[in-house]
């Protein structure tokens, strides 16, 4: 059962713990300065928390203790970039810088190699530390990939990895999604990498390049712990399920109320259950007709529940972010944090929900901690 | 000798006391401070060694012109001082 939620915010990290009147923020930690991720490694106890200090950069700071003392260590930092070498976004042809911008993905490594940590930035760096984060070093193998040159940012100014899914039985498998690049696998530790998104499509571009896996905008993928072959993504425009480790893509169709949103979870152990939260489609990204709502298939995809109890039903416009929703190891509590400073969980797999504030700072990631 | 002075407001998140310091441009003078301490490097400088976007840096009163390499020269006995800039507010 979790005990705690954490809540990373545009003004600090809140640590709410269920105690015996109910869930409630107990701590704070960073108050003023955003906190774009957070990590709880449970094979070590050493929590995580990344900071964007705006004027002075991000920087990681971690805690050994849960959250009661924290230490500023090494941030993921780009290399040097040579003399008279171009880096263009594609779109705008304006110089992708090689500064860390957003460390936007944090994730432990897979069990038996403890201290190691893959972290996903924005413009598109992905980082590994293999111990516990006093050192950091780029996969080069990918951030100089030629591909890399067609990645650009969605909501953001530039590209960025907001998801990178450790295979549980095979630790030197692992998928990354970026927006905008699609979904990338290495099966090697980080050594070769293949992009991974057939099947999906990209109805903002033009027709001629929808298809291509390398400009996808998956905003979220999840995989089930207890069946990682099924993988689920919230994309720009649609909901797409892997059964196959990311070879191809499926679109799910229409779904109610809308298919478009952010966040994704998959129950750890059913591949057949998925929660999301929808919103009204991007030009406007509010939830549709200003209720709040959660949305459960337990087959699949082939149909949906529209889950409301305790959820706000009028003149709502709380938007959860892809690292806003989270589901606990053992499926006994599902949390929710938004752009509005809401934060709800629910301890029957969706079916109702609790509030435990609405007045938080906008909600950018949650993680529940045993 | 320049005398490096940093905004009270960064001393919140890392220690960055006054000193003085010996160089003949803005990266000398720099660097003999994060020699002294090293943690301040990454809360001014990006990763490329540039000035952050939203940092300023005044040689006695006066943004400095050279924001990537730090290569303009000071005078002896200059004050650097190192603040915020409202543009990232």
């Amino acid at each position: 059962m979790s005990r705690e939620i954490w809540v990373g915010t545009r003004k600090g990290l809140f640590i709410a713990r269920r105690n015996a009147s109910g869930w409630a923020i107990e701590d704070t930690a960073f108050l003023g300065v955003p906190v774009s991720m957070l990590l709880m490694d449970a094979r070590s106890g050493i929590a995580y928390a990344a900071l964007d200090h705006g004027h002075f950069g991000v920087k990681l700071q971690r805690s050994d203790n849960r959250g009661r003392d924290w230490q500023e260590i090494a941030a993921p930092v780009y290399p040097q970039k040579p003399e008279g070498v171009s880096d263009l976004d594609p779109m705008r042809h304006s110089e992708i810088p090689w500064d860390t911008k957003t460390l936007w993905a944090l994730e432990a490594g897979p069990p038996g190699r403890e201290g190691e940590l893959w972290c996903g930035t924005m413009p598109g760096g992905l980082f590994r530390s293999r111990d516990h984060g006093d050192s950091w070093e780029i996969i080069e193998s990918l951030w100089h990939n030629p591909m890399r040159s067609e990645w650009f940012g969605g909501g953001t100014d530039l590209p960025g990895i907001h998801s990178i899914l450790i295979h549980p039985d095979d630790p030197d498998r692992i998928t990354i999604a970026i927006s905008c690049g699609g979904v990338w696998v290495s099966e090697d530790a980080g050594d070769n990498w293949q992009c991974r998104a057939s099947g999906m499509r990209a109805a903002y571009l033009p027709p001629e390049f929808a298809g291509n896996p390398n400009t996808q905008d998956p905003h979220r993928v999840v995989q089930c712990a207890a069946a990682p072959e099924v993988m689920w993504c919230q994309h720009h425009n649609g909901v797409f399920l892997s059964e196959d480790k990311s070879q191809s893509w499926r679109e799910l169709g229409e779904m109610p109320p809308s298919w478009f949103g952010f966040a994704i979870a998959v129950h750890p152990d059913d591949p057949d259950t998925a929660w999301r939260v929808p919103a009204a489609k991007d030009e406007e990204r509010i939830p549709v007709d200003g209720k709040v709502v959660v949305t459960r298939t337990r087959d699949r995809g082939k149909t949906w529940e529209v889950l409301d109890r305790g959820l706000p039903g009028e003149h709502a416009y709380d938007l959860v972010f892809r690292h806003g929703l989270e589901v606990s190891p053992g499926a006994e509590c599902l949390a929710m944090g938004s752009t509005s400073g809401s934060l709800w969980v629910s301890e029957d797999e969706g079916d109702s929900w609790s509030t435990i504030s609405n007045h938080l700072p906008p909600v950018y990631c949650l993680r529940l901690v045993e | 000798m320049t005398t490096i002075r940093f905004t009270s407001n960064i001393q919140r998140h890392v220690s960055a006391p006054d000193l003085e310091v010996e160089g003949d441009t803005v990266g000398e003078a720099l660097q003999h401070y994060f020699q002294r301490y090293p943690a301040v490097r990454s809360y001014l400088l990006d990763n490329q060694g540039a000035v952050r976007h939203h940092m300023l840096v005044l040689a006695d009163g006066i943004s400095i012109a050279d924001r990537e390499r730090l290569s303009d020269s000071i005078e002896p006995n200059c004050e650097l001082f190192i603040f915020q800039a409202l543009s990232g507010g």
